[in-house]
């Protein structure tokens, strides 16, 4: 059997490989539901989930609202404009009022690092960490293993190179974590000033060069932020690209690409590498619901000792 | 120019009348290690004699220290007593009521309230505050730069006149080498020491950490150990150049050590200091994302941790400073990168060293315990020391005593410490400052049938959980 689910989401280490697997098998399950006619299962009625999103968000605020309303629970969603966020409520006072509605869970996105983890300590609700600034985005990277599970059948000995502006990457955190712990061999590639000192300690090696981009299965490809240009991290955008963009004349045959999108074409994608048959894009956007439904219900029901404190 | 003892404030105070009695005696620079009787008259110490030698004063209590020991009070020349301005994190009193409790008898504050001390007659304020207000002596150092914006030299020497000890833009460098040099070259007209917090904000950036293996994995933006030890070069040379007397603060890394060492071999006038957290924990510790230990500088790694380590033990670096810097918990209560910088200090600085360093034979007890008021002299106060004659300045500590950080609540206004729960070894049960009780632990109860002379028991406060520190 299985290892008991963590309480709360917060950090891929929270995760060994068994639960990794576990949240994965679930998936499967979910996004078979996915394909019926009527999307939902009842495994969450009458339960509250609160999405609350300091940051700009698209697919995940909306895939997590898509997946706690499949599995029929009642959701609220809160961003921070427009809100009482907005007006300088501290994040303490806003989980307290929110933990009000007694909610089962809280899905967290902030700008800043740490931040789930503290609203972990403020309130009863499981918390699902949907980005914390530089530091982690968990459900991503098990969205990512999942697609790749899903076409490759297991990840141990895969050679994953991961690609761009790792520095300001909370994905890169939870996918060298993530990859690592499936097995696969992790390494990271980038302009030096985007590669934070001592990112060996992960578990992955760094490059600051393409040359060797030919060894890996998988090219997971980081966004790059235009801003990072007048922090001066790269002199130009165009060097950038003429020095990192994956087109489909850099990928060799059977490679696989990823990105967790936004894209931004040209830059460190070129059109026809996202459009190519080797890019996985579209099916992590869909692998998305599947798995964020998976992990609000193994935190909430799935664990043994919750699903009797819920049937009590 | 005022005398050095005239530049320290306090509220005033019986003079303490009191037998301490068969108390292990150490202090490294009168080189008394060994039980003795210590007789305070008149605030003074007026004998050393063996061991239950010495009869009581008729107007005094006899304390029964036997298995405790006395050490030469300890001088902090780091803290933060955020006065005037930011009381709600610690003013004159409840800051000294922390030195008390921590075994000072005197501290001296950094200038960065609001306002900035940069102007002899807020300085003249805070003089007078003092001495209604102050448990323990303090001295104050005032901005080098006006408002600590780094552009403008404050008035020094008539700040100086009004009582500062020296200079210190603290909780931020002097950018501009030109404007430090200046500085430095007003000393000679103003005297006074020129204290500095060394740091490049053009490498520190927005770092809220150590840079390293940590921070990457966190992706907190780091704070490179460079960042502060090419300053403490760029500094010494300066010093150097100007045959100033410079002071560094709180030391952080291995880089800065060797800076540090370098200058001092070279014969410049420079000194140094490092904090008990600094010498005690590692980044590895910021994992866990409490807030308690954001700091700047930032805790770093475990090689820097043993380069301090050794240059205390070593003399490179001088002296222990807590830098104490109380911080509200709202300040606190927030992500780790919006959260306000800084630990308290002052009750646990001894404690920290003893069980971490000393007890883990790191340190002897002796460097410790000298390092400890080390800061005294840097700064031309005197130095406490257990001596017939001299003023009362000692503290008595129970080495045996365990107890967990914050059990009891703090006497400083703010809980922010990055010891707190942990367990400690090493309390301070009484401390003589100025030649007056600043504080007593509450356990420190009488037991008339003890002795014939009614000799107060000191217990240990293992096991037990007392009050509060005294109010």
């Amino acid at each position: 059997m299985s290892r008991q689910m963590p309480r709360h989401l917060i950090s891929i280490d929270d995760l060994d490989r068994e639960g990794i697997e576990r949240i994965l098998d679930r998936a499967e399950s979910f996004a078979e539901v996915s394909g019926r006619e009527i999307k939902k299962v009842p495994a969450l009625r009458g339960r509250t989930i609160v999405n609350l999103f300091y940051e700009a968000s698209t697919r995940t605020s909306s895939s997590f609202d898509l997946a706690a309303k499949r599995l029929s629970a009642d959701v609220v969603s809160i961003r921070s404009v427009g809100s009482s966020v907005d007006k300088g409520e501290s994040l303490k006072d806003t989980i307290h009022t929110l933990s009000a509605y007694d909610p089962a869970a809280i899905v967290i996105r902030s700008p800043h690092v740490g931040a789930a983890q503290l609203v972990a300590g403020w309130t009863s609700a499981a918390v699902i960490n949907a980005g914390d600034g530089k530091h982690e985005h968990p459900t991503q990277a098990l969205l990512d293993v999942f697609t790749l599970r899903r076409r490759l059948g297991r990840l141990d000995g895969t050679r994953i190179w991961i690609v761009g502006d790792v520095l300001h990457s909370r994905v890169a955190r939870s996918n060298i974590l993530a990859f690592t712990r499936m097995g696969a061999q992790v390494t990271v590639c980038g302009p030096p000033t985007l590669i934070p000192r001592g990112i060996e300690a992960l578990g992955c090696e760094a490059t600051p060069t393409i040359e060797r981009l030919h060894e890996a299965e998988v090219v997971y490809v980081l966004r790059m932020q235009h801003e990072r240009m007048h922090e001066s991290f790269v002199p130009s955008l165009r060097e950038y690209a003429a020095r990192y963009q994956i087109s489909t004349g850099r990928l060799s045959p059977g490679q696989l690409l990823m990105h967790p999108g936004p894209v931004n074409r040209g830059v460190e994608l070129s059109a026809d590498a996202i459009d190519s048959p080797q890019a996985l894009i579209g099916e992590q956007v869909k692998a998305g619901v599947a798995v964020r439904m998976a992990v609000l219900y193994e935190l909430l029901v799935g664990s043994p000792m919750l699903a009797a404190v819920a049937a009590g | 120019m005022t005398l050095p003892t005239q530049r320290l404030f306090h509220r005033d105070r019986p003079d303490a009348e009191l037998l301490i009695r068969s108390a292990h005696v150490l202090d490294p620079r009168t080189d008394l290690d060994e039980p003795h009787d210590i007789l305070i008259r008149h605030g003074r110490i007026a004998e050393l004699g063996a061991p239950d030698s010495l009869p009581a004063p008729q107007d005094g209590e006899a304390l029964d220290a036997s298995g405790k020991h006395a050490f030469p009070a300890f001088v902090d020349p780091h803290v933060h007593l955020r006065t005037p301005g930011q009381e709600y994190k610690e003013d004159l009193d409840t800051g000294t009521a922390a030195a008390a409790a921590g075994g000072f008898c005197a501290v001296i504050a950094m200038p960065n309230t609001a306002p900035v001390l940069d102007d002899a007659a807020i300085l003249g304020s805070l003089v007078e505050r003092a001495r209604r207000e102050a448990r323990v002596p303090v001295g104050f150092l005032a901005s080098i730069t006006r408002n600590l914006a780094g552009d403008e030299l404050t008035e020094m020497a008539d700040l100086s006149d009004a009582g500062a000890l020296g200079f210190t833009d603290d909780g931020k460098p002097v950018v501009s080498a030109g404007m430090l040099r200046k500085a430095l070259q007003y000393q000679r007209l103003c005297g006074g020491v020129v204290s500095l917090h060394e740091e490049d904000p053009a490498l520190s950036g927005e770092g809220v950490m150590h840079e390293g293996a940590v921070s990457a994995r966190l992706g907190l933006a780091g704070i490179p150990s460079v960042s502060e030890s090419t300053m403490v070069a760029r500094d010494a040379a300066l010093a150097r150049y100007e045959d100033a007397r410079v002071h560094f603060q709180h030391l952080s890394c291995a880089e800065s050590v060797q800076a540090l060492a370098a200058a001092k071999a070279a014969g410049a006038r420079v000194s140094g200091e490092a904090s008990p957290h600094h010498l005690t924990l590692t980044d590895d510790v910021v994992r866990t994302l409490d807030s308690r230990f954001k700091m700047n500088p930032p805790l770093r790694t475990e090689i820097d941790r043993r380069a301090l380590v050794e240059g205390l033990r070593s003399g490179v670096i001088d002296c222990i400073a807590t830098d104490h810097a109380p911080h509200a918990r709202h300040e606190k209560e927030v992500p780790f990168e919006q959260a306000a910088m800084g630990t308290t200090g002052l009750e646990t600085a001894f404690a920290a060293l003893f069980t971490e360093l000393v007890m883990s034979g790191e340190l002897e007890l002796a460097t410790v315990v000298q390092r400890m008021s080390a800061g005294a002299a840097l700064y031309g106060l005197p130095t406490p020391r257990i001596a017939v004659g001299e003023i009362a300045n000692l503290c008595l500590v129970d080495l045996e005593a365990r107890f967990e950080v914050g059990e009891d609540g703090y006497a400083s206004r703010s809980t922010n410490c990055c010891f707190h729960g942990r367990a400690l070894h090493g309390r301070v049960l009484l401390t003589l400052a100025g030649g007056a009780v600043a504080f007593r632990r509450p356990m420190l109860v009488d037991h008339p049938t003890s002795r014939s002379s009614g000799a107060a028991a000191l217990h240990s406060t293992a096991g037990g959980r007392g009050r509060g520190p005294e109010a």
